[in-house]
This record gives C-alpha cells, sequence and structure tokens, in this order.
C-alpha cells in the first residue's frame, strides 16, 4: 500500500504526518458546534432532513443477550422501518456482534433487504484488548460470514501510549483483510481518546491507514458521538480529501437518540464537510432508539399531530 | 425519497407579531413621551420599508430633556441610597429580559443585523450591563476608586447605530449606577429600540427625568454636547465625530469619554489552531456585517500558513448565509444604511484601484436594501487605504508577515488602537504579543467576546476612557483615586 503517498509505513514517517496536524482549540470548536445546533430546520427541509437521516442509520443491537430472533427482527425493522408507509426509506445497515452477521445477512436476503448491508463490529470490540491473531480472525469470521461492513476497534492503551505506528499498523492489516469485501469503519472510542487534539490525530492516522469510515465511538463509553467531537473528525475528512482527492466516510454513533440531534448532525455535515457528504456512502449514524423518533416526527410531519409511541414498532 | 443531494434549509422566519411599531414617535422627557416637531423617516434597510417617523431632536427638546434630567438628580436621583438605585436597575434588567424577544425584533428590523445576532448576542449582553452596573450602585465606595466618590451629574450621551441596544445599556447602566442622571441621543438611523426601551423606563417606574431619550442626528448631537448644562459627555462613533466633539469639550469643564473607530489587527501566527482560527477571523470582521468598532479588520498571516489560512478561510466564507435578517438561519445581514453601503463600495473600490485582489464570497444579495457580500481583499500591504482606513463593513484586508515581531510591528502601524487578536497554541507566544501590542482589548484564540465586568476601550484615536468594569464606572464618577 502507499497510503496515499502521506507516509511510507515507518514510524518515523507517521511522526511526521501526525506531528505536522496543527492543533483544535477546544473553546473555537465548541463555540462553532454550538453556533451551528441554533440552525432552524423547518418544513419541507425538515422533511428531507428526516428521511435522509433514515437512510443513513446503522440499526444497531450489540447486547450479550442478542439472540437469531432478536436480529432478525431488528432486519425486518431495517428494511421496512414504518411496515404501513411503503415511502419510508431502508436504513443503511444493520450493526451487530460477530456470531450474528449470518443470521442478518441470510434473513435480510430473504426479505427482500439485498440493500441493506449488514456491519460487524470487529477487533475485539469494544475494548480492543486482544492479541493481533485474535483481532485478525474476528474480523475474518465477520466477513466470511457475509458482513459488507466491519467495524473495528482502534487501541486505545497504544494511543494514549504514542504507539501510534501499532495503532496504525493494526488498522492496515484489517483493513487487508477486508479487501474488497468489506467497507472498513474505524471506531476511535472518543470518550476515552478526551481531547479534541486526539480526535484529529486518530482521524489522520486512520484515514491514512486506509479506513472507508471514521467511527467516533462504541456506545459503550460516554460521552459519546458530541457535536464537536463530530465536527472535528468532518474538518478531518474535509481536509483530507483537499489532500488526496478521497472522500472518507464520518460515522458518530452514541447518544444521537431523537431527530433533533439528528438533523443537528446533519447540519454539521452539510457546514463543515459540505453537502457531498450528505449520503449514506459517506455519512451513518449509529443508532438504537433513534428511529423510531425519526418515524414519529415524519407522521408528525404528515398528519399534523404527534401519534401515540404504539403506532411504531418497538423492534 | 427525493434524490438530491443539497440540504436547503426552508426559510425560518422570526415572527414580527410581537412588535408593534407606531407611525410616529416623539421624545422621551420627563418620564412622558412629548411630541416632535419635525419628523423623518426611520427604514428597515434590509428591505427599505419605512418603519417610522422619527422626531428630530430641536433645541428646545434638549434644552427641556436637560432641564429634566438636572431637577431629577438634584431631587431624586443624586438623594437616593444605592441600594435603592440598584433595585431600579434590577428591574429594568429584568424587564429587558422580559422583554428580549420584542427587543430582539425590533432591533433586527430597525438595524438589519440578523435575528440570530440579536437574540444571542445584542439584547442578553444588554440586560447583562444592567444586572451588573445594579450590583455595583451600593458598592461603590468598594469599587477600588476611592471612598469619596461623587456623581458628574447630567450626562450626555451619543450613542451608534451598530449596537443601538447594547450600546444605549454601556451608556446608561453605569450612568445610573454611579448616581447620574442621563439624555441620551440614539443614532439617526436605529431609534426604535431606544424608545422601547423608555418604555421600560416607565414600566420599571424609574422616577421621571432620570433618564431622557432625545431622537434626531448630527445637529441634535452638537446641542448635547454643546449644552452647558451637561456635565459629562459619553460618545460612541467615529474618530471624526470624535474629534469634532473633543475639540468643542475642551475648552469646558465637562468630563468626557471617547469609543471610537478602529482598524484592528487579527494576527495568525503559524502554531495556531488553524480550523478554529478561521472561525475566529469570520467572527471577527462579518459579524454584525463588519459595522464593529473593534472588528478584527486586518488579517495579519504568517506567511507559511498564509496559503492554508487563505484557502481554508475561503471555503467557509462559501458558507456564509447572507439575506432576510429575520430569517433565524441568517449570518450576515443588511448594511445599516445607504450611506454607509456608498462608503464600504467606495473604500472597496480603493482597494481595486491600489492593486489588491478583491475575492467576493458567492451568493445572492437580495433585489432591495442595502446588501453587500462578505470580502477579503489579498496582497494588501501596510501603504493601501484599505489597510488604514476603517471600512466599518463585511470587508477583510488579509497582510501577511515574515516573523512575529514583523507581525507585531505591522499590527501596530496604525493610528488606532481599540482591539487586537492573536491565534497560536503557544501560551508563551500569545503572552509576548499580547505585551507588544497597543490596543485596549485583546483577544486571544478568540475575537468579538464582550462581558460586561470587563473594560473595553481604545489606545491612540480609537478612544478616551474605558467602559464595563470597574474602569468604565470610574467614568461616571469624580473625585475617583485609583487605590
Amino acid at each position: 500500500m502507499n497510503f496515499y503517498g502521506l507516509v511510507d509505513g515507518t514510524e518515523a514517517s507517521l511522526k511526521k504526518y501526525l506531528g505536522a496536524l496543527s492543533g483544535v482549540d477546544q473553546v473555537g470548536a465548541d463555540a462553532r458546534a454550538a453556533m451551528l445546533a441554533t440552525r432552524s430546520i423547518k418544513t419541507t427541509s425538515k422533511r428531507w432532513a428526516i428521511d435522509t437521516a433514515i437512510t443513513m442509520v446503522d440499526l444497531t443491537t450489540l447486547e450479550g443477550a442478542d439472540t437469531p430472533g432478536k436480529v432478525k427482527a431488528l432486519c425486518t425493522k431495517a428494511v421496512r422501518p414504518d411496515p404501513t408507509d411503503s415511502t419510508v426509506p431502508s436504513v443503511g445497515a444493520v450493526c451487530v456482534y460477530n456470531d450474528m452477521v449470518s443470521i442478518a445477512r441470510t434473513h435480510l436476503d430473504l426479505i427482500g433487504g439485498q440493500h441493506v448491508g449488514v456491519a460487524a463490529v470487529s477487533t475485539a470490540f469494544p475494548s480492543g484488548r486482544a492479541s493481533m491473531a485474535v483481532k485478525i480472525q474476528d474480523t475474518q469470521d465477520a466477513i466470511d460470514a457475509g458482513a459488507s461492513e466491519i467495524d473495528m476497534v482502534i487501541d486505545r492503551g497504544a494511543f494514549l501510549q504514542g504507539r501510534y505506528i501499532e495503532v496504525f499498523d493494526e488498522i492496515v492489516k484489517i483493513r487487508e483483510i477486508c479487501g474488497t469485501k468489506a467497507h472498513l469503519k474505524v471506531i476511535f472510542e472518543t470518550g476515552e481518546l478526551v481531547t479534541y487534539d486526539n480526535v484529529r490525530k486518530a482521524s489522520f492516522l486512520a484515514m491514512a491507514a486506509g479506513a472507508h469510515f471514521i467511527k467516533t465511538s462504541t456506545g459503550k463509553v460516554a460521552p459519546a458521538a458530541t457535536a464537536p467531537v463530530v465536527l472535528v473528525m468532518l474538518e478531518a475528512v474535509r481536509d483530507f480529501y483537499s489532500m488526496t482527492n478521497v472522500r472518507i466516510g464520518v460515522k458518530p454513533a452514541g447518544g444521537i437518540r431523537n431527530t433533533k440531534d439528528a438533523i443537528k448532525q446533519l447540519v454539521l455535515v452539510n457546514e463543515t464537510a459540505g453537502p457531498e457528504w450528505l449520503t449514506p456512502s459517506l455519512f451513518r449514524i449509529g443508532a438504537s432508539a433513534l428511529l423510531n423518533d425519526l418515524l414519529m416526527q415524519r407522521m408528525k410531519m404528515d398528519d399534523g399531530y404527534y401519534a401515540s409511541p404504539q403506532y411504531v414498532t418497538i423492534d | 425519497m427525493e434524490d438530491k443531494l443539497s440540504f436547503e434549509y426552508a426559510p425560518a422566519p422570526e415572527s414580527r407579531a410581537v412588535v408593534s411599531i407606531k407611525p410616529k414617535y416623539g421624545h422621551f422627557i420627563g418620564g412622558k413621551f412629548v411630541a416632535g416637531t419635525k419628523h423623518f423617516p426611520t427604514i428597515n434597510p434590509a428591505t427599505e420599508e419605512t418603519l417610522s417617523a422619527i422626531a428630530l431632536g430641536s433645541k428646545s427638546d434638549v434644552d427641556a430633556a436637560v432641564k429634566s434630567a438636572r431637577k431629577a438628580y438634584v431631587t431624586t436621583w443624586s438623594k437616593m441610597s444605592g441600594k435603592e438605585r440598584g433595585k431600579y436597575l434590577f428591574r429594568i434588567a429584568r424587564i429587558m429580559q422580559e422583554r428580549a424577544r420584542e427587543f430582539a425584533v425590533l432591533e433586527t428590523l430597525d438595524n438589519g443585523k440578523p435575528i440570530r445576532e440579536s437574540r444571542d448576542v445584542d439584547v442578553p449582553l444588554a440586560a447583562a450591563h444592567f444586572f451588573y452596573h445594579a450590583g455595583w450602585a451600593d458598592k461603590l465606595e468598594f469599587a477600588g476608586l476611592g471612598t469619596s466618590t461623587k456623581p458628574h451629574g447630567v450626562a450626555g450621551q451619543i450613542i451608534p447605530w451598530n449596537f443601538p441596544l447594547l450600546m444605549l445599556a454601556w451608556k446608561v447602566a453605569p450612568a445610573l449606577a454611579a448616581g447620574n442622571t442621563v439624555v441620551l441621543k440614539p443614532a439617526e438611523t436605529t431609534s426604535l429600540t431606544a424608545l422601547l426601551f423608555a418604555e421600560v423606563c416607565q414600566q420599571a417606574e424609574l422616577p421621571a427625568g432620570v433618564v431622557n431619550i432625545v431622537t434626531g442626528d448630527g445637529s441634535t448631537g452638537a446641542l448635547i454636547v454643546n449644552h452647558p448644562g451637561i456635565d459629562k459627555i459619553a460618545f460612541t462613533g467615529s474618530t471624526e465625530v470624535g474629534k469634532i466633539i473633543a475639540r468643542a469639550v475642551a475648552p469646558t469643564k465637562k468630563s468626557i469619554t471617547l469609543e471610537l473607530g478602529g482598524k484592528a489587527a487579527n494576527i495568525v501566527f503559524e502554531d495556531a489552531a488553524i480550523d478554529e482560527a478561521v472561525e475566529g477571523i469570520v467572527n471577527g470582521i462579518f459579524f454584525n456585517q463588519g459595522h464593529v468598532c473593534c472588528a478584527g479588520s486586518r488579517l495579519l498571516l504568517q506567511e507559511n500558513v498564509a496559503e492554508e489560512v487563505l484557502s481554508k478561510l475561503k471555503t467557509r466564507m462559501a458558507k456564509i448565509r447572507v439575506g432576510d435578517p429575520m430569517d433565524k438561519n441568517t449570518d450576515l445581514g443588511a448594511i445599516n444604511s445607504h450611506e454607509q453601503l456608498l462608503k464600504i463600495r467606495e473604500l472597496s473600490a480603493a482597494g481595486d484601484l491600489e492593486g489588491a485582489e478583491r475575492w467576493s464570497a458567492p451568493c445572492e444579495l437580495p433585489g432591495k436594501g442595502f446588501w453587500f457580500a462578505p470580502t477579503i481583499f489579498t496582497g494588501v500591504t501596510q501603504s493601501h487605504r484599505i489597510a488604514r482606513e476603517e471600512i466599518f463593513g463585511p470587508v477583510l484586508s488579509v497582510l501577511t508577515f515574515r516573523t512575529p515581531q514583523e507581525g507585531i510591528d505591522k499590527a501596530n502601524n496604525t493610528p488606532f488602537g481599540l482591539s487586537a487578536g492573536i491565534w497560536s497554541e503557544k501560551g508563551s507566544k500569545v503572552l509576548w504579543a499580547s505585551r507588544q501590542l497597543r490596543a485596549g482589548v485583546i483577544w486571544a484564540n478568540t475575537f468579538n467576546k464582550f462581558d460586561p465586568t470587563s473594560p473595553f476601550g481604545g489606545y491612540k484615536e480609537s478612544g478616551w476612557g474605558r467602559e464595563g468594569g470597574r474602569h468604565g464606572l470610574s467614568a461616571y464618577l469624580k473625585g475617583v483615586s485609583h487605590e
């Protein structure tokens, strides 16, 4: 791999590449995100945003208690979020643990959901604390089972220790396994990286290493996809595009629970990376509860009143 | 779903139903609205719609206002305890908060600034100034200004059109807290929120004559400045008019403070957080259409990051939403008056003529009203007019420097000295630079941030005295000894 000509795979070149990044001023980033949160999205633009957000949802279940039945229900919901309204689009993908991938893929194909992807969380999700051999096997299993998207976690311990080259090499290896079969999303767990400088550094590291998407969080650690963190990542993909002419996707996950939050995310995308990113191939939202709120708001826009929650299906 | 890529924000207009504008206004003298004689129109600069007719204050109006202010000072306000004065100020602050939407909508209609700014900046800050100064009213002897301070008496205050209500608050709140009474003249194009403030004074049952508002143009202002019954003059406006006022006041016993023009340097060093610096540059010059005396109108870029900053700045500027100020998503509103628009055009044309390169954000400007697209000039040098004269519009002059010292030298090479900005992630450089800069307000890694506790004012031709904080309070007291 040539890493877009940005690094040559050596630690020295990676250090130079990351060292050239400018810092992020926390107060300024917070202020910009807060300003964009004041955008007032109404009527036709709200309707467009709701449908767009639905197509970007990675409908997720990542529980120890997951069963084939639960995953099949999730897949059904993913293909047809509102059984009473065929104009509601399908979501982008379902996101499950490794052992549920083949069940999800088979069921999706069975019910006409070939267009809905299956994302598998990988590399000893959520902690990433396993040997490289295990992480490789974990990923290989998911791809063999039919995953079209791999959501890997980085080794935050190594990152915080400054062992960037190890983090980089892991991403490179997992990307190699993904090959052309699966898209790679790299999860930073920004709640553990803490500073925006780290988020920016991790973004550029992962993009050079071959990530197709950069993703905020596992959903297991709070805070997760805060607006300023997503802002910093969107700035990173925008700048990476101007350096390489390649568009990397962004996936906020965790903490985006209602339509208002989702629309704020779309505003961030629109005014930071730009409208080119407003597509499920470049922006996803990892969520579980969000989908139903989007459906409720959609019904409200059509009917003029809030329906009882019983009019949306729980799974 | 529709296959469209762009996220068009549907119009999100704030309702103007919350305000009722009278067809004609008089002055507010002695606690009452009194009819004027001659009137002039005030318009909405975004639509050129006439909003109302404003009275042109004459000599007899100013005489009546000064007389009423003197009477209130002698009989009521100077005798009242600080604690009681403070209660009135707290009451005014609370009513301003309660009527915040009304103030914001009226300000936006009359001034042309975006509702987002009047709602989120002007009105909350104006109320904050009254809250802050209300707290000082009964604690003046503990302000570190000496224990035998006294108010001046009657203060004549002349305010500009860029932040009509906020500048009123900056003037009226400290004057009243210190025990003065006031005669205030709002700017001729933006009188409406001052007249709404007069209603608030009535609602707060402020004793008659403590606040008097006489509307009018420069001739009315001159009557106030030259009135023998006034003890203190406070003016915010252009350096040109400030000099005239200084000359007029010099042979008198009047005390004076002036907040004048600026040509602030916003200095971006190579080690700045670039994305946030770009936000700060945008906020520095395009906030309030650049109608800001402390605007960061001279961008000084270190040459090794100049290209990157400029490219990011242009990308960011293309996202600025220009248009209907009443729309909640508008970032840049209308130029306040036709006269100001002509001035901006004239100076921009001078920039072209002197060989600077103009770039304007691609945006559609409304057909009616006064508009100017956000614009930058690159290739500007110290000897260009647009590097020296205040444009007071959404026009940024971009200069470069090679070493930190050269940046500082260029920043200080101006007759003005109101504000400056420093962008660097290196703390020692920020401290070093802030000590070298000759400006009253220096922002580090931010710009255009205001707070009633922080003194604001200029060096050199940017003004005399300070407003805000304990320093601002001292301008409304005599016998001040700095302990």
